[in-house]
């Protein structure tokens, strides 16, 4: 071997020491949103006046990659002053420089306000969304900069890498991934060992690793995460696969809606290769991996590893029957391991701190953390990690904070579309494969959507359906025409139009869905309306008897109505309506034609006395 | 079906696309998304184009692979390329206000996605990764946050204004 990787990574601690003060800014897709790029700007020309700095002689501004947080975004951070500032704006900047940076006062206004005590906390782990984490996965996202190899390399990045080359056996490998029992984050929960060691079998000729970049599930971004934060372990992760099962070559194939991680991990890639960590004859051995970028180009089934490898052969992406399994005849008809990016990126942690390490998280059958995107009506919506096991409760009520603006808790969608809902009865069930599966969900990719009281069910469901319908690939028939039945039969009852009757259909025409389709997609389809009838089938009969939305979201269930008694006929409802519903003259009473009303609520809205009531 | 259009192509252009990706069966998906990012959409022509010059593949099968991933547009696109999210996060978060604030205020034709004068085009998409921020709407690469049906006029206001206000 021709690189110490010690020296290494002595040469990049080196590196960061002499950045002197150091101010990392979040420059994940979400902050980037919210305005880093001006806030960078504005502290590296504060920063280059260094007479100000009393202990340093430079300011270095860090753009780090998503700390999970986006909510709270621009996330700012003074990692040597142990202060995470949030919703920083470009006009903050100055006061935090000169409080803080030159004055060592730290900005009170700007730190994180802890829901239930009112009261600001100043340090990153103190803060309740970080309290009850366990970062693995996510350990380096936005704690380095996610454009340099440098800053990755002096957290540990190509460390396993080099002691596995070192040691050259392969098989030791594997057995070390199969005794930490990680299983796939992908979705479907098999064992990783057992697919790398079934997949090195087939070693001699040509093989590859893809890892699976698609992240299809709407409302999940764990993955995106890690390839934007922190993508030399993710190539790490790589190398590794594919030196255990004999691979050179491999793909990573992104989703399209991801240009900022496409471009970081270009860019990583491209810097890994000038320094021999990845490419021909890796540190000076024998072992060459060279890494492709495939970008997805918009279809949720291509996140199948099937439909995935016909994608980057260049064709629709059509799931295909299995056997034979990829491992046997994968990409280009040759063996081919593919695993999910999160799956990758515990790799090169579990090689650097033991399997053993790694099994001592989670529960007896789940082992490890896993990262959930936690969105919907929370108080603090964001990625997570957590040991698997974790209760909902826990996700929800701490890191999560609890429900938005005191609302009740009423379910959490847990899969995405693949998955179900579970409710308060759920809330202490711990979060692995085996008890939501038998409470009729799926750890899926990790999307858990929150809901309140004022989410209806039955429009949930319509929604997962429509999505689930679009897309179908259409290979085949049952998938096919029953997600399209299925979402009729969920349009009419929100609607208003459905029948009892309708339920059953729904129910035969969810399990003939299940059992006749050839791919996951057409397998979980129903699930969203299986388990939505399940624990709120009051709610379907609410809408289909009473022709009311409990919930009071169908529109077509809900009528705007004015109080006679408290219209004053200022006549600014009847021209606000966008579609002329509302008639009147000055100074006498307002009616709503509800024939012609749309039930956009813009009158309602506005109503200086409040005469306009919703029922 | 789009209807044969009167413009002509520059394949010289495409030429050196498919140069670029290398002109393999394999690098179609990403021969079509840079000949998409060159036009906004896959004219007819240019799809027959590829499909003779590569070897192994037909119009038809360049046409199948357009027409099967959702990137893919048949039709030109606008100026301003609108994406408005209404993955579950932004769902939830009222996301269906929001479209129907931007479809109020552009004034589409019947059945169509896109504004007359070929300024703006509409497509909705299932999550930007974004979803902390939900709801989200991208406007050709920038990412607009936490939408909302007053936020999403002034910010088509801010665009109309830059145009010379029509
Ligand atoms: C419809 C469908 C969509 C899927 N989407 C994804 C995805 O976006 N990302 C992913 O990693 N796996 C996805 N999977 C699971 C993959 O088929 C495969 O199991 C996974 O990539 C294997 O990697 P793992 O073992 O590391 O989880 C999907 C499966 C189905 C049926
Ligand atoms: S189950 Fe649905 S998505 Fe899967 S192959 Fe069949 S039609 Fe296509
Ligand atoms: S805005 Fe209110 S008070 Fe005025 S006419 Fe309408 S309902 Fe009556
Ligand atoms: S809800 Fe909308 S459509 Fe109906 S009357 Fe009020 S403004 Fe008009
Ligand atoms: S992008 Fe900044 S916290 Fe997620
Ligand atoms: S659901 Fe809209 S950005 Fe993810």
């Amino acid at each position: 071997m021709n690189i110490d990787i010690k020296k290494e990574q002595d040469k990049a601690q080196e590196l960061i020491k002499a950045q002197g003060f150091r101010v990392l800014v979040c420059s994940g897709t979400g902050c980037m949103a919210n305005g880093s790029a001006e806030i960078i700007k504005k502290f590296a020309e504060l920063g280059a006046n260094v007479s100000t700095l009393s202990d340093y002689d430079k300011l270095t501004v860090v753009p780090t990659g998503c700390h999970g947080f986006c909510e709270q975004g621009v996330l700012v951070v003074l990692p040597d002053q142990h202060t995470t500032y949030v919703k920083v704006k470009l006009a903050d900047v100055e006061e935090i420089f000169n409080s803080h940076i030159v004055g060592g006062k730290p900005v009170e206004r700007l730190l994180y306000t802890d829901p239930k005590t009112n009261e600001h906390v100043q340090k990153n782990d103190d803060i309740n969304f970080y309290a009850k984490q366990t970062r693995t996965a996510l350990a380096n996202c936005g704690k380095i900069n996610a454009e340099s190899l440098d800053e990755a390399i002096s957290v540990g990045a190509y460390e396993a890498l080099y002691n596995i080359l070192n040691e050259n056996n392969p098989d030791a490998v594997i057995q070390e991934v199969l005794d930490s029992g990680l299983k796939g984050r992908g979705g479907a929960g098999f064992p990783t060992g057992l697919k790398w060691k079934f997949t090195a079998a087939n070693k001699g000729g040509k093989s590859y690793v893809v890892c699976n970049g698609d992240e299809g599930d709407p409302g999940a971004f764990m993955d995106r995460s890690v390839m934007e934060g922190d993508p030399h372990k993710l190539l790490e992760g790589m190398a590794i696969a594919a030196f255990s099962i004999g691979a050179d070559e491999g793909y990573i194939y992104v989703r399209a809606e991801y240009p900022l991680a496409i471009k970081r991990l270009r860019k990583a890639i491209a810097a890994a290769e000038e320094r021999h960590y990845l490419g021909k004859n890796i540190m000076g051995t024998d072992f060459s991996f060279t890494l492709h970028i495939k970008e997805g180009a918009g279809a949720f089934v291509c996140g199948e590893e099937s439909a995935l490898i016909a994608s980057i052969e260049g064709e629709r992406g059509m799931p295909r029957p299995k056997p034979p399994f990829p491992a046997n005849k994968g990409l280009f008809g040759r063996p081919t391991l593919i695993n999910n990016v999160e799956t990758l990126a515990n790799i090169p942690v579990i090689m650097r701190k033991g399997a053993k390490w790694f099994a001592s998280m989670g529960t007896e059958s789940a082992k490890g953390t896993k990262t959930f995107a936690l969105t919907g009506e929370v108080n603090n919506t964001g990625l997570i990690e957590v040991p698997m096991g974790t209760t909902l409760r826990e996700i929800i009520f701490d890191i999560g904070g609890g429900i938005r603006g005191g609302k009740k808790f009423k379910a959490v969608q847990i899969g995405g579309p693949s998955g179900g809902c579970l409710t308060e009865e759920h809330l202490d069930l711990p979060m692995d494969y085996e008890s939501l599966a038998k409470a009729g969900a799926m750890v899926g990719s990790g999307g858990l959507v929150v809901m309140a009281e004022d989410t209806c069910m039955v429009e949930v469901a319509r929604f997962f359906m429509n999505f689930t319908k679009n897309e179908s690939c259409g290979k085949c028939v049952p998938c096919r025409e029953g997600t399209k039945n299925m979402l009729k039969i969920l349009e009419k009852i929100v609607k208003g139009k459905g029948e009892l009757k309708d339920l059953e259909v729904l129910e035969d025409l969810a399990n003939t869905v299940k059992d006749g389709s050839l791919c996951g997609l057409g397998k979980t389809a129903p699930n969203p309306v299986l388990s939505t009838l399940k624990y709120f089938k009051d709610e379907y009969i609410a809408h289909i008897v009473d022709k009311k939305c409990p919930a009071g979201v169908c529109t077509a269930l809900k009528t705007i109505k004015i109080k006679e008694d408290l219209c004053k006929g200022c006549t600014k409802c009847a021209r606000t309506c966008p579609v002329g519903a509302i008639e009147g003259e000055v100074k006498k009473v307002h009616t709503i034609n509800q024939a012609k009303c749309i039930k956009c609520e813009a009158c309602l809205k506005g109503c200086p006395f409040h005469a306009i009531v919703q029922e | 079906m789009t209807t044969q259009s009167p413009e002509k192509f520059d394949f010289g252009k495409v030429d050196k696309i498919m140069e670029e990706c290398g002109a393999d069966k394999s690098h179609l998906i990403a021969i079509l998304q840079n000949v998409q990012k060159e036009f906004t959409y896959l004219p007819i022509d240019v799809m027959t184009y590829i499909g003779t010059k590569i070897e192994g593949l037909s119009p038809a099968t360049v046409y199948g692979v357009a027409t099967f991933y959702a990137q893919f547009s048949l039709e030109p696109k606008g100026k301003y390329q609108i994406k408005c999210c209404d993955g579950t996060a932004c769902h939830v978060r009222g996301s269906m206000p929001v479209m129907n604030a931007i479809k109020a205020k552009l004034k589409f034709a019947e059945g169509k996605m896109r504004t007359e004068d070929g300024m703006f085009s509409l497509e909705t998409v299932s999550c930007l990764g974004a979803c902390g921020l939900a709801p989200v709407m991208v406007i050709n690469e920038k990412v607009y946050p936490q939408m909302t049906s007053d936020a999403v006029k002034i910010v088509l206001d801010e665009i109309i204004a830059q145009e010379g206000g029509k």
